[in-house]
């Protein structure tokens, strides 16, 4: 009834694929969506910022969840936030943040819905202090393939709900979720600016601060090399109390000042982005942040990117990927650097590469973080050399026994894949138990073998 | 302005669009329409979003017969003082099967005319006794002029448009405020995949912005957005003699 061919991508426009897309409008079309004979599988999708093939299905359905966007209830005792899987991150800041609550892990977007957060169970920079999202989860009602509704939460089907937080959408369509959101006295943050010059630097400092900042993230240059390889600026933050704040602000501390968007109308060709055009922003930013104290709103802080809509139209027609690599701490400083060092050496990072510490895994059977520490940055799509750098890295990450985060993956291979995620046999199993027919399916979950019978 | 509004038809995309921006100054709202379960979630959003009043009301378009006891409920549930009504359901029929099947030119007239009209004719009584108040009704940039692709639905739509210039040349004296809705291509579950998405397209929060700023400022006829004023004054002023060979 619904479908309609259309084709889409995910945020690092790559690939792109014909699929037949329904947006749902109300919740009662959501049973009959997945059942809907006149497609072969589905996947459920938000606002499409998972970088790859997540939330796209070549040939096959996808339900776009964006309309069914309602709050349902906030208790403004607990925190806790009832809405449905289309609400986004910026919905809550808009409407919660002005009473003092603010979401408990945040990406670096607030572009992303509730749903697709808790099926990629994101992190943020606080990973390393309270984990990932889905520690905040407190249930989530899922529609499975048979049409059913079930309410998952750590204590009711414990099993099927932590496959679902970081299950990708695999399990089957998160209709609601309540999420415990965290109080906070401003909308400010204060910011330590460290300017480290190597990696060793970095990774030091990192470890060093991390019990005292709730925020912590590091800026790394992965075009520079030698001796200054994994040079960064390091951001530690913590919440600003009220009384921390200059008199404008303490008027309305939980007010974030308005800020200019501004948007990339269109593709930029390709070639915008160089060698020499990112070294020479990385090279500015290096020198322009030297050790400092500053205030900073949670819209600059979090969410820099969100200011310029369409930012992934810098990399042109043929998008980028990105490639977020986690790696265990004993083997992260000589992992990291080898990345790095490959990465330099084929010229490709971007004016965005990220480096931070994680903590705590969550139960989640396909959750991404672990302790140890993640590197994240784009890659423009150039074609083969790109599948080869990819490829190259995959390597290394294996080799020091690290993995990548599927929220951004649209490079890896099956057998990689399969080794970095220990527990695949596991989900496999799970899977062919509430969805034997594998009514979902994403383009990703066919190319690493998610679904496939264990 | 705080409003007691009764919004008809409010599962709609430009409804919902609307609601929040009249929750949004703190109106107070009565959603009707047939899904209840909907209206509920929509009625939620509102309430925690707003912190506004927000009730719900069955309302079946094509049960004439249970209209009169419709506007009662919405009168009673605002003890009596409903301020204005939007009505915003409507049908958009396959062209081709109205060609076909005269059933659907019925079921076009009888949700996108009858029914709206049957609503606010019992608001109109009710607020021109009370002389306050307004009435808006989304009809169509279609009604202005018929086109061979959507002719049964714009007819249905031209005849609500003259029905509103009507019911305002009425109401005037009274001075409840009648506004006719005429908005373009707006990108809803209505049109969904019968529209290619295109700058004409429009968002239903624009349409809904638009539609609360002529509310505020009582204009008569608004056409949303703005450039559809001047496109459709140019498709009416085309002579027969030409318009008839066009495809548009």
């Amino acid at each position: 009834m619904a479908f309609q061919l259309e084709t889409l991508s995910g945020w690092g426009n790559h690939p792109r694929e014909p699929c037949l897309v329904a947006v749902a409008e109300k919740t009662s079309q959501l049973p009959q969506l997945v059942t809907d004979a006149s497609v072969r599988d589905q996947i459920a999708r938000g606002l499409g910022r998972a970088y790859g093939d997540s939330a796209l299905n070549r040939s096959g359905g996808v339900i776009v969840q964006t309309r069914l966007n309602r709050f349902r209830a906030f208790n403004e005792q607990t925190g806790e936030l009832e809405c449905e899987a289309g609400v986004s991150l910026a919905e809550i800041i808009e409407c919660l943040l002005p009473q003092g609550w603010f979401p408990p892990v945040t990406p670096g977007t607030r572009f992303v819905t509730v749903g697709g957060a808790i099926a990629a169970d994101v992190h943020g920079k606080n990973h390393h202090a309270v984990g990932s999202l889905g520690t905040f989860v407190q249930w989530l009602d899922l529609l499975l393939a048979s049409g059913e509704m079930l309410r998952c939460s750590p204590s009711e089907h414990a099993p099927l709900f932590w496959a679902t937080v970081g299950g990708m959408g695999l399990t089957g369509i998160i209709v609601r979720a309540c999420i415990k959101l965290a109080r906070v006295p401003s909308a400010y943050c204060r910011v330590q600016y460290r300017r480290c010059r190597d990696l060793d630097q970095t990774l030091e400092l990192l470890e060093s601060t991390n019990s005292q900042y709730a925020y912590s993230v590091a800026w790394i240059d992965c075009l520079a090399r030698g001796p200054r390889l994994g040079r960064s600026v390091l951001m530690l933050a913590n919440n600003a109390a009220v009384d921390e704040l200059p008199d404008r602000q303490r008027a309305a501390p939980l007010r974030l000042p308005a800020r200019r968007v501004r948007s990339v109308p269109c593709q930029l060709p390709g070639s915008v982005l160089n060698r020499v055009s990112v070294s020479l922003f990385n090279e500015l930013y290096y020198r322009s942040h030297g050790d400092c104290e500053r205030l900073v709103d949670f819209d600059s802080f979090f969410y820099p990117l969100d200011s310029l809509l369409h930012w992934n139209r810098i990399y042109g027609r043929r998008g980028f990927a990105q490639y977020q690599a986690l790696l265990p701490p004993k083997t992260s400083r000589r992992g990291m650097a080898e990345l790095l060092g490959e990465i330099g050496e084929a010229g490709l990072g971007s004016f965005l590469a990220v480096l931070k510490s994680s903590g705590q895994a969550t139960p989640g059977v396909l959750s991404y973080l672990y302790p140890g520490h993640t590197l994240a940055l784009d890659l423009p799509n150039v074609g083969e050399r790109l599948v080869k750098l990819c490829a190259r890295l995959d390597q290394i990450l294996l080799r020091h026994g690290g993995r990548l985060y599927l929220a951004k993956d649209s490079m890896t291979d099956r057998e990689s894949f399969a080794a970095m995620y220990p527990r695949l046999g596991e989900f496999q199993q799970l899977k062919n138990q509430i969805d034997p027919s594998r009514r979902f399916v994403s383009s990703q979950a066919r190319r690493l073998g998610i679904v496939e019978a264990s | 302005m705080s409003d007691n509004v009764v919004i008809v038809g409010a599962t709609s995309g430009i409804a919902r669009a609307l609601a929040d921006v009249l929750a949004r100054r703190q109106c107070r709202l009565l959603l009707a329409g047939r899904d209840a379960q909907e209206l509920e979630a929509l009625a939620a959003d509102l309430r925690v979003r707003c912190g506004i009043n927000v009730a719900t009301e069955r309302f079946e378009a094509l049960d004439f017969g249970d209209h009169p006891d419709f506007w009662q409920r919405c009168q009673k549930h605002f003890d009596g003082s409903v301020t204005g009504v939007v009505v915003c359901h409507g049908y958009l029929p396959d062209q081709a099967e109205a060609e076909r099947d005269f059933r659907e030119i019925e079921r076009t007239f009888a949700i996108n005319f009858l029914s709206a009209v049957s609503v606010l004719n019992l608001a109109a009584e009710t607020l021109g006794a009370r002389r306050q108040g307004f009435l808006a009704a989304i009809s169509s940039v279609a009604g202005d002029r018929g086109r061979a692709s959507n002719y049964v639905y714009g007819a249905s739509k031209a005849a609500l448009s003259a029905y509103l210039d009507g019911l305002r040349n009425r109401l005037h004296a009274s001075g409840v405020h009648v506004l006719s809705i005429k908005p373009g291509f707006v990108d809803t579950a209505m049109t969904r995949g019968k529209l290619k998405p295109s700058r004409l397209l429009a968002t239903p929060e624009r349409v809904a912005r638009d539609i609360d700023r002529a509310l505020r400022r009582r204009q008569d006829v608004l056409y949303t957005p703005w450039f559809w004023r001047p496109i459709m004054a140019v498709i009416r002023g085309l002579p027969e003699r030409i318009f008839k060979r066009l495809s548009l």
